[in-house]
């Protein structure tokens, strides 16, 4: 789950991490109230999660109410590369001395956590020359030590006025990051104040859907706001791994990695998938009544390419939700249907006693995905 | 020959008393895996269709012989039964869990590191470990493999079995199918298992299945072009996912740039390995190599 600004400086405050004063607005209204609660200037920036909000226009500064109110309404519904703003966070404005960058994630090569400071702020770690970043290497069963810390702050070359309160605020962002199972937990800009204090003026959290059995109190906050796909919202109500993309041939199998791969050999033989939807392993049938349920609401699908290999996943099973599914619902595009592994045989054998113009059985992947292919092209 | 798994290994299953295990235990063992144990400190002296119960790992270990642990037990006890398998002397660990939060499997992978090095990992969130003809620890369908000459790596488990039914239907069989995972801190990765097949004298060709995120597929690349003589034919998945999307797996994600397909394949490539633009392409270029 992927945080918004708001929700990542909440996540901040909780570890004792220090951010500006503000809070979150949904209308116009509440931005003006909360800038008179906490007192001007201050800045009035777009919740999407998506890099860019600057320059698009969706961080502005305001002095007064009279601005708040011209901002708010413009950012309000703004469309930032395709995530319409439905919530503002208005925060107090900070002096800017200097903008540094931190973050701890995890170095899936090293199989350790990783920690990245640079005197380079303010803009994407990917522009920074590498020479430019301090890092630091954290076994999870030794920890980050304040020497240590200290060390990798020395690395880094910043202002010496900047020192302590980086050290202890890199200390309290990797608490965080540990304690609050965070994948990504990133200042950018880490600033410098005129009076020689440092500060978060901006978060960016990523935590680790694994772990929502630790936090569910907290966590549970953060839940549906995230404005996610129609489609996706209704594949997550019935627990099914599903991706919305932009094509027409809805894409149904097992196993992640047979799911990306049914959407690339889609593409390969020159059509284009509307989703990508794992139904996992072990499947029954009506898992696959929901997964079908899903496609079919999809209003651009055309075809619906159903891939299975069973393995945990049974055939049999695969079969009879086909069926029901198709009992159940009034199905808006043919099914192609490409079945093996454990009761394949089944499961064929199922498919044929309830043959119909909609159930198209194919041999192999890549015939089907030609047939779905073809199919969804209008041949 | 198999790597790591043969027919003298001897399991514990913990977590064959819960519905999963139960089901997977006992179909590993029919298929001729030697399952010597369950592991349930409740029901210690009881037994499932004839396996018996021991308290802990520990007990199976010394009083059945277990050198080899199954782990199908939910996310939240997964690292914990994890160590204790490594702590009782267990020198191969199967997890096939999926779900461990990120944190718990890197704390996990550094504590195998430095307290039990010589305890292999495999998982988690995998399919397991086939050695055709001889045992099964895992999910692998086994129905799909035939004993021969090829190794079979993979961090997905449905295009691991993808990939033995296309082998077997070209009369290619398998050396063992080993399914690393699609977690992020495999404890297993591509290398360690390349080095092994390069090694087993009888694996004569190497299948590898990768898939987008993380840089593993790359660094199998650069120990292939230095280190693995015996043809490679590979296949990823994810060419056309969209980045910043977890693709079902934990690990399957293009982060910041970083992860593509296309990288993993060019690197691939770069190192001599035949690469399979979809799977039902790996069995032919399979024939090829061993031809």
């Amino acid at each position: 789950m992927d945080l918004f600004e708001y929700q990542g400086k909440q996540y901040f405050a909780r570890y004792g991490i220090p951010v500006s004063p503000g809070d979150a607005a949904d209308t116009v209204e509440d931005a003006v109230a909360i800038a008179e609660r906490i007192g001007y200037p201050v800045v009035v920036k777009a919740q999407v999660q998506v890099g860019g909000r600057g320059k698009a226009g969706g961080i502005k500064l305001a002095d007064d109410a009279e601005s708040v109110r011209l901002h708010a309404d413009n950012i309000l519904g703004m469309d930032i590369k395709g995530h319409v703003v439905r919530r503002l966070w208005i925060e107090r404005a900070s002096d800017i001395e200097e903008e540094y960058y931190a973050s701890f994630t995890l170095d899936r090569s090293k199989k350790l956590h990783l920690g990245m400071l640079s005197a380079e702020g303010g803009v994407e770690i990917e522009a920074v020359p590498d020479d430019k970043i301090a890092k630091v290497w954290v076994d999870p069963t030794v920890g980050l030590t304040e020497a240590r810390t200290r060390d990798w702050v020395a690395a880094a070359n910043l202002n010496p006025r900047a020192v302590e309160g980086v050290v202890s605020i890199l200390q309290k962002l990797y608490t965080c990051y540990i304690e609050g199972d965070a994948t990504l937990a990133e200042i950018n800009p880490l600033i410098l104040r005129p009076d020689g204090s440092v500060h978060a003026l901006d978060a960016k959290v990523s935590l680790d859907d694994a772990a929502f059995y630790r936090h569910e109190e907290v966590w549970g906050d953060f839940q549906g706001l995230e404005p996610i796909d129609e489609r996706e919202r209704e594949a997550t109500e019935k627990d099914l791994q599903y991706v919305g993309l932009g094509g027409t041939v809805g894409i149904i199998a097992n196993g992640a990695g047979l799911a990306m791969s049914t959407v690339d050999i889609v593409t390969q033989v020159g059509g284009a998938a509307a989703n990508f939807l794992d139904i996992g392993g072990g499947a029954n049938a009506d898992r696959m009544a929901d997964a079908l349920t899903v496609i079919n609401n999809d209003p651009s699908v055309k075809a619906i390419f159903i891939n299975i290999f069973g393995g945990i996943t049974r055939g049999d099973e695969i079969a009879n939700g086909i069926v029901q599914a198709m009992q159940r619902v009034e199905l808006k595009a043919p099914l192609v249907v490409r079945l093996d592994g454990t009761n394949a045989a089944e499961g064929h054998a199922i498919l044929d006693a309830n043959q119909s113009d909609l159930l198209i059985k194919q041999p192999d992947m890549l015939s089907a995905a030609r047939k779905a292919v073809e199919i969804a092209a209008g041949g | 020959m198999a790597i790591w798994l043969t027919k003298d290994s001897k399991v514990v299953v913990q977590g064959l008393t819960g519905s999963q295990g139960r089901f997977y235990g006992l179909r590993n063992r029919d298929y001729g895996t030697n399952i010597v144990a369950g592991v349930n400190p409740k029901k210690a002296g009881e037994d499932v269709e004839g396996i018996p119960i021991y308290a802990t790992v520990r007990d199976a270990v010394e009083q059945a012989g277990a050198d080899v642990s199954f782990v199908i037990v939910p996310a939240r006890f997964a690292a914990d039964a994890t160590l204790e398998a490594a702590a009782a002397g267990v020198k191969l660990v199967i997890t096939v869990t999926e779900h461990i939060p990120a944190h718990d499997q890197a704390r996990m992978y550094n504590t195998l590191k430095h307290e039990y090095p010589d305890v292999r990992l495999i998982g988690p969130n995998c399919a397991g470990i086939l050695s055709p003809g001889q045992a099964n620890v895992g999910f692998t369908p086994t129905e799909v493999a035939m004993a021969g000459p090829v190794g079979v790596v993979s961090r997905s488990g449905t295009l691991a079995y993808q990939a033995l039914y296309e082998l077997t239907a070209q009369g290619i069989g398998q050396s063992t199918c080993v399914g690393i995972g699609g977690d992020p801190v495999p404890g297993t990765s591509f290398i360690d298992t390349l080095a092994a097949f390069e090694k087993d004298p009888e694996t004569k060709a190497i299948v590898l299945i990768g898939e987008i995120g993380g840089t593993a597929e790359e660094e199998a690349a650069e120990f292939i072009a230095d280190n693995v003589k015996k043809p490679v034919v590979a296949y990823i998945a994810g060419v056309t996912a969209p980045p910043g999307k977890k693709m079902g797996h934990a690990g399957a994600i293009v982060t910041r740039g970083k992860g593509t397909a296309k990288a993993k394949m060019d690197a691939l490539t770069a190192a001599g390995v035949k690469v399979a633009q979809n799977p039902t392409e790996i069995g032919g270029l399979v024939a090829e190599s061993l031809a």
